[in-house]
């Protein structure tokens, strides 16, 4: 009986003092946590990027997402990559109005832009908002028919899992060779968050570094001011510079919807045709607009703002004008407007070599 | 057989202290004088329409009527208030609980805040400020305001909005329009820039008894009426840029708020 007290005890204590399973053998790889780069105007103007807890950046994680972006095993048939719909050149986005599925059938909403996606603070991702965090959002395409088009994400793991190279990489970036899609969005988001645009010539004018021409100075007034533009209620001003809102507008492009945007997610009639603001930095790379790419020139979207609103009853009170068409901005407005939401283009985002497939 | 027990016993014993947490750096126990009891205050925002509750649940769907018979639809209520202070009527100390909080009525987390410091149990009066004062009304520099586009164009004067209301009017007809209620700094006809903030000072004793819950209510119908009936039909939008309605709107604003239930539980 005495022998059995003490062989307990020490089985207790032996237990009690071992390692939990959970925790990362001795031998295992620890990644090496990723050094985002901030750019000063984000540091001084924004709250931090928000990075889940559960999918910290690492080296390993975002370099395992990259090359997961760029690669087309996460397609049916291998023709697709996430990036054939989301170019770097494009600021990630696409210029076909509905980019192609593996299908060849076009999916039913213009490509959006992806940049500066960990200020998105709602967290609220697709033009309708229905997902909820980048992780989330990731896991979708893959298996959509019109996209990436698989029948499974099972599909997806068993060729990643099979490939020479991936479970050594998931294995380092994450501590298991086991390669599951929670894991695959995860390393794919983690790039995604690296894809950080704060380099425009308005983030250097902002900076003190150089100046705005007469014409894009009076452009920025004509955005910023609620007799003209009133742009900056849903697209940012100089304080904020993720250039949206990242809210749900309708911006008067229809009288009916064919498609309810949030509307939609929401099952709320109030919500139908409001999509998200799309950011305006970029725009250079970006077009078509609108969540249908209905527009081609940017030309077309200073119009459409001006003269080419259309009513419906959920259109938002801040189209003014809506009965006489929009704001009916002068000529000499509408080109400075132009010339000044072209300076939050960031060449060197679109050019930086951490995003490019090489 | 003795030998055995006492090996047994030196084993758990550095078992033991070997798993024991290492308080090293822990901060040594001091006793601390018996003080006064100190306690963190909460605030509940409550907004009504003349005794209509409206929340994130029904706002867009409510139909109001103003003072000025307009009937109307809101579609996006923001609202910020700041420098929440409770002086102690014993003491005079004041008391800074709260530099800010913006609430947005779609988002029921921004309805409720707790206070940033703790104070002592006693009788104290609330102060706040409608917006920001010209000392803390300073532009670009709240990252969470700037990130929510709160700011308030610098060609107005800068800093932040202090409302914005956005909706429609005349929805009972066939043609309804829209207004945007947007408060902030005001630009006078000479170009001058002047502070648009409301302080109030409320006059109820207020029993900080520990959990203390203090609503705070804001009747929207009196922007439309005390003292200057607002007529949309007149002053619907661009309002930002108008000096009479912005200060049309300073003088409408001061009778909004006043102090609900006060709950010490």
């Amino acid at each position: 009986m005495k022998y059995w007290f003490i062989i307990l005890s020490l089985s207790i204590l032996v237990v009690s003092c071992s390692k939990d399973e959970n925790e990362t053998s001795e031998d295992a790889y620890e990644p090496i946590p990723f050094a985002l780069q901030i750019p000063e105007v984000f540091q001084q103007k924004l709250p931090s990027p928000l990075i889940p807890v559960s999918n910290p950046l690492t080296n390993e994680g975002v370099a395992l997402g990259k090359k997961l972006f760029f690669d087309r095993i996460l397609s049916a048939n291998n023709s697709l990559a996430c990036v054939s719909c989301h170019a770097p050149q494009k600021a990630f986005s696409d210029d076909r109005v509905l980019s192609l599925g593996v299908n060849g059938q076009p999916g039913s909403r213009h490509s959006m832009p992806l940049f500066n996606l960990a200020w998105n603070l709602d967290e609220k991702f697709f033009w309708d908002g229905h997902k909820f965090s980048l992780e989330l959002q990731a896991l979708e395409p893959v298996t959509q028919a019109n996209e990436l088009g698989n029948i499974s994400w099972e599909d997806v793991e068993e060729k990643l899992q099979n490939h020479p190279e991936y479970p050594n990489l998931f294995n380092r970036a994450f501590g298991t060779a086991t390669i599951t899609k929670e894991l695959v969005v995860k390393a794919i988001a983690q790039f995604e968050r690296t894809l950080i645009s704060g380099n425009s010539k308005f983030d250097q004018f902002t900076l003190g570094q150089v100046s705005l021409s007469p014409q894009e100075q009076n452009g920025l007034d004509v955005f910023m001011d609620e007799t003209r533009g009133d742009c900056f209620h849903c697209h940012g001003n100089p304080n904020n510079p993720l250039w949206t809102d990242n809210k749900f507008h309708n911006n008067g492009l229809d009288a009916t919807f064919s498609d309810l945007g949030l509307g939609g997610v929401t099952g709320d009639s109030n919500d139908d045709g409001k999509f998200k603001s799309p950011s305006l930095r970029n725009l250079q790379y970006t077009a078509p607009y609108m969540h249908d790419g209905r527009f081609a020139t940017l030309d077309e979207v200073i119009d459409h703002y001006s003269e080419g609103l259309v009513n419906s009853p959920t259109i938002d009170p801040l189209m003014k004008k809506v009965d006489q068409g929009g704001v009916q901005l002068s000529a000499q407005d509408r080109a400075d407007l132009k010339a000044f939401l072209l300076t939050l283009s960031d060449p060197e985002f679109v050019n930086n070599p951490a995003f490019q497939n090489q | 057989m003795k030998l055995i027990k006492f090996f047994a016993f030196i084993f758990i014993g550095l078992g033991v202290l070997s798993c024991a947490e290492d308080n090293d750096d822990a901060t040594p126990f001091v006793p601390t004088n018996v003080t006064t009891p100190m306690t963190s205050v909460d605030f509940k925002l409550s907004n009504d329409f003349d005794g209509t509750l409206v929340d994130n649940t029904n706002f867009t769907t409510l139909t109001l009527t103003n003072e000025n018979g307009e009937v109307l639809r809101a579609e996006r209520i923001r609202y910020l208030i700041s420098k929440l202070e409770l002086t102690s009527v014993e003491t005079g100390t004041v008391y800074k609980l709260k530099d800010y909080n913006l609430l947005d009525i779609s988002d029921e987390t921004t309805y409720n805040f707790t206070s940033d410091i703790q104070i002592p149990l006693g009788n104290y009066k609330l102060s706040m400020v409608w917006g920001f004062n010209e000392e803390d009304n300073v532009d670009g520099v709240y990252v969470d305001l700037n990130a929510a586009s709160w700011g308030w164009p610098q060609g107005l004067g800068g800093g932040y909005h202090f409302l914005q209301f956005d909706g429609k009017y005349n929805v009972d007809t066939a043609s309804p329009m829209p207004f945007n209620f947007h408060n902030g700094t005001a630009k006078n006809a000479a170009g001058e820039f002047e502070q648009n903030f409301v302080t109030f000072a409320f006059d109820t004793d207020i029993l900080i008894a520990g959990n203390t819950e203090i609503e705070l209510k804001m009747n929207i119908a009196e922007l439309f009426r005390n003292p200057n009936t607002w007529d949309l039909n007149v002053l619907d939008t661009p309002l930002m840029p108008n000096y009479t309605a912005q200060k049309m709107m300073q003088q409408n604003v001061a009778s909004v708020f006043s102090i609900g239930t006060i709950s010490n539980n």
